[in-house]
């Protein structure tokens, strides 16, 4: 689950790390009174949406009077803001953070995150903040220091100034970079993220080490018991069809193919779509069912995947384990009908009452093709969408 | 005949009380040896009872005393599932298992760093399979998790695999063309896992009645690879290897935890490549896996 940068500061103020002062809005006269309410001289309009790159796509500007923040807070509400990670249509802009300005001397890159295969906690800093870190990794990756943290240790002073060091912070400003991060680990393990970057972390002239962005994600296994993050999530910023789907238990995910596919597990289900890619077509969707697949949630699985209209076939792979392939046959059958079927539908099942499975679907009386593996399966489905 | 248990292996269940564990504790007796092998159940408030016939008692480590048992699988559900884990660990076992799926990242990263601890102040080591895993199985003589017993076959084929359903598949195209199993393992889906790939490559290898391995993966993290490096070096019979997730796209969570792309050499192409260049039969086709080993024999 993702947050907005504005409640990422939040979280980031409320474990002690220094961050500009702002305030949320979604109006433009709140912006104008939240400039107001700052005061000074200089505020930054901020485009609050969960994709990265908004700065680029014209979704944060720097406003020198309240008539400019006016004047930017009514041209970004409401757009469509289009980054690098938003897709060629853009996110509408809802909410924005309006915030005093900053006395940037130099842009550096802080993150937290799990470290899968030394099965600790990766804290990365690099003197290169304020621009796409991936970039940097690929094309300078010595520009990265990593410190690799011991989570029944914590962070130590060590590895903290390891890290100052080796980001190249300025020298009077390391001991509170050392705090920065500190706060920044602590804020990562007790709200269970599992990602939280500064990009940019700044130092001010006066020395102050400050936080300008904050981005994080939580760890979806985890939310039962971080009701505060769960507050801060932001329905309009996720996929309907995914939100709708997980009341169901079902884990789906669009594509942009037209071969629509329900499959059982999610290894399986990725092997499905790779399959139809292997033999000419793309699939339209990623779609796990789960263990206890009911005739209800095979039909809301048909619905979900139906909504989109460029699906112009159905692929419905099933490994029956301790699901029976005869009750799946049972739901595929009720849900084709209920939804009044009208494209291709090839059914491939395996396993634990397969023929029962497959007489099921003959006797149904539905145009349904049966295959026995993934590559028949595949090659079918292709050929009927053609 | 097999890697990490037999029919001789006597276990504990955890978590036997519960829903899931009630209905794959009596699916697993009926198979094979199952009602030798299944010898104890735990659940503190319901010790000195017993269901289908199995003893329960209050602890893991008053479970093993009295009974002998060496490994532990586990259905507890995600927010005590770590805790029953570091129960088994405590306890000395040789081997859990965890079934679980959903348990929090925190809780694996904090149980895995006390699990090290443990070792590296000479304690017991005790291998973990999962969580989030199917389980795993050694046909015709014992099987632990929720895997449909009846698709395998004994035989000289290992199989390991992330993802449960897809380790059927392999299972059912070997069981289809005559080939057997020696052992089947799902090492789950979760980012933060006890048994890696390479952990179960290494097994198999040693192993004389394996002769040869299917090894499935999935996009994300750096496991797949890192066992393909081992493999290179060291591993003595064919590999048929797949990763599952060719057309997964960048930043959206597979349904697993643990299938993220997140840097770049995580995808399958790249895992593929590098399969292939350590010496693996690597195919994009899941449904040859079978077909293609059989051809290395």
């Amino acid at each position: 689950m993702k947050i907005h940068e504005y409640q990422g500061k939040q979280l980031l103020k409320k474990f002690g790390v220094t961050v500009p002062r702002g305030i949320h809005c979604t109006t433009v006269e709140d912006a104008v009174k939240a400039a107001e309410t700052l005061g000074g001289k200089v505020w930054v309009v901020k485009a609050q949406i969960h994709a990265g790159g908004r700065g680029k796509g014209g979704g944060v500007k720097v406003a020198t009077s309240l008539e400019k923040v006016r004047e930017y807070a009514g041209q970004i509400l409401g757009m469509q803001l289009i980054t690098h990670q938003t897709g060629p249509e853009g996110q509408k802009v809802r909410h924005l953070l309006i915030e005093e300005g900053a006395d940037i001397q130099h842009e550096y890159y802080v993150a937290a995150l799990t470290d899968r295969a030394t099965q600790s906690v990766a804290i990365m800093a690099s003197y290169e903040g304020g621009m796409d870190i991936e970039e940097v990794a690929h094309n300078t990756p010595e520009k990265i220091v990593k410190v690799f943290v011991n989570p029944l240790v914590g962070l130590t002073d060590e590895q903290g100034l390891e890290l100052a060091k080796g980001m190249g912070m300025l020298e009077s400003s390391i001991p509170q970079c050392i705090d920065t991060l500190k706060k920044l680990y602590t804020c990562y393990m007790e709200t269970d993220a599992s990602l939280a970057e500064i990009n940019p972390l700044i130092h001010e002239g006066d020395g102050t080490v400050k936080a300008i962005d904050a981005k994080f994600n939580f760890d979806s296994n985890s939310l039962y018991r971080q009701p505060e993050i769960v507050a801060m999530r932001d329905l309009d910023e996720e996929d309907a069809d995914e939100i709708e789907a997980s009341k169901f238990d079902l884990a789906y995910i669009s594509l942009d193919g037209n071969i629509g596919c329900l499959v059982n597990g999610a290894g399986l289900a990725m092997a499905t779509m790779d399959t139809i890619k292997l033999f000419g077509a793309e699939p339209a969707n990623f779609l796990d069912v789960g263990g206890g697949a009911t005739t209800e949630k095979v039909t809301e699985a048909f619905k979900i995947m139906l909504k989109n209209t460029k699906v112009k076939g159905i692929l419905v792979n099933i490994f029956g384990g301790i699901m029976k392939c005869d009750t799946i046959a049972a739901g595929v059958v009720a849900a084709a009908k209920e939804v009044n079927l009208s494209v291709p539908l090839v059914v491939r099942m395996k396993g634990t009452n397969e023929d029962m499975g497959k007489q099921i679907l003959k006797d149904s009386g539905l145009p349904i093709i049966s295959a026995d593996s993934m590559a028949e399966a595949a090659t079918k489905i292709v050929a009927a969408v053609k | 005949m097999s890697i990490l248990i037999n029919k001789n292996t006597k276990i504990i269940t955890q978590g036997i009380t519960g829903k899931t564990g009630q209905f794959h504790t009596e699916k697993c007796q009926e198979y094979a040896n199952g009602k030798e092998c299944f010898v104890a159940g735990v659940n503190p408030k319901k010790a000195g009872e017993s269901i289908f016939n199995i003893p329960i008692y209050a602890s893991v480590k008053e479970a093993a005393a009295e009974t002998g048992a060496t490994v532990s699988v586990i259905y507890v559900p995600p927010p005590g599932a770590a805790a029953a884990i570091w129960e088994a660990v405590e306890a000395d076992l040789d081997l859990a298992i965890c079934i679980t799926e959903g348990i929090p990242v925190r809780d694996m990263l904090m149980l895995r760093n006390k699990m090290k601890e443990k070792e590296a102040k000479g304690g017991k080591k005790t291998l973990l399979l999962g969580p989030n895993c199917p389980g795993l199985i050694t046909p015709d003589e014992v099987k632990i998790g929720i895997m449909p017993g009846h698709i395998h076959r004994k035989g000289r084929i290992g199989v390991v695999s992330r993802s449960g359903t897809l380790t059927y598949e392999a299972v059912g195209q070997l069981t289809e063309i005559g080939l057997g199993q020696s052992s089947a393992v799902g090492i789950g889906g979760d980012p933060i896992n006890g048994l890696k790939h390479i952990d179960v490559m290494k097994m198999f290898n040693d192993d004389p009645d394996t002769d040869a391995v299917i090894m499935i993966g999935e996009i994300g993290g750096p496991d797949e690879a890192e066992a393909a490096m081992w493999c290179k070096e060291n591993m003595k019979k064919p590999v048929v290897g797949f990763i599952a997730g060719v057309t997964a796209p960048a930043g959206k969570r597979m349904g697993h935890a643990g299938a993220l792309i997140s840097g770049g050499a995580d995808t399958a192409d790249a895992k593929l490549e590098i399969m292939e260049a350590c010496g693996f039969t690597v195919t994009r086709n899941p449904s040859e896996m079978a077909k293609l080993l059989k051809g290395l024999l």
